[in-house]
């Protein structure tokens, strides 16, 4: 499989107007950072979300993921705002 | 042994502090915790909608039990944590733990609790009385709170 499956939620997912979404990712798009910068960048409130530090917290194959995490074709990788639960 | 649940519908207390002290033989205290949704004269809540993460919800909450298990040596603990659209005063979450003596039987609740509010991949939307709809925003407290133990 070439694509990343990418998954957003709550207000990330309203700003993304999408709740997923399966991409080709340029080959120097490697890492959880690289992803939110390419995406960033072919979305404008996206954009806005991914470049204030903290906003948007990552998971990737459903781990909690930080903004070096390597990326591959296949993965799963989830986008997402600071946890509410409980 | 935990029993982990994620689930839309409500849960019985009576029922499942039962079923936690059956599965905890030679326990001598069970602390619980229930978490409502609040609505206040300040801040008017008519309900609150939980998101989750359906494919990672139940697997990073049975991380958080079994973190309380080995840290509390508890005899048995039970998260329930539910999504969907709740409204004022109805119950979100239960956590109970049961071990052979209280301090662990508390602290494990209180840690359950905490780890729950920042490692378990849940979102809360607030419906206000005037209609409009706000996404709950992460406090530091919570944080803080869950970096403690």
């Amino acid at each position: 499989m070439d694509t990343v499956r990418i998954l957003y939620f709550a207000w990330l997912r309203e700003r993304a107007g999408r709740a997923e979404e399966h991409l080709v990712l340029p080959a120097d798009v490697a890492t959880v950072g690289g992803l939110m910068t390419w995406l960033g960048a072919r979305d404008d409130g996206l954009r806005d979300a991914f470049g204030q530090a903290g906003l948007v917290r990552a998971a990737v194959n459903q781990n909690f993921a930080a903004n070096d995490t390597p990326i591959r074709a296949g993965d799963e990788v989830a986008l997402f705002p600071p946890i509410t639960g409980g | 042994m935990a029993r982990v649940s994620v689930q839309s519908e409500d849960f019985d207390l009576a029922t499942e502090l039962d079923l936690l002290q059956q599965a905890a033989p030679g326990c001598g205290g069970i602390g619980s915790f229930i978490g409502i949704v609040r609505s206040t004269a300040e801040r008017p809540i008519i309900a609150m909608t939980l998101e989750h993460y359906p494919g990672m919800t139940a697997t990073a909450i049975a991380g958080i039990t079994a973190e309380a298990e080995a840290r509390f040596s508890l005899l048995a603990c039970t998260v329930i944590h539910r999504y969907g659209r709740l409204r004022a005063g109805e119950r979100i979450v239960f956590v109970g733990a049961a071990a052979a003596h209280r301090r662990a039987a508390l602290g494990a609740t209180s840690f359950l609790i905490d780890w729950l509010k920042t490692k378990a991949p849940f979102w809360k939307q607030e419906h206000l009385a005037d209609g409009t709809a706000a996404w709950v925003a992460a406090k530091a407290e919570d944080d803080t709170d869950a970096g403690r133990w």
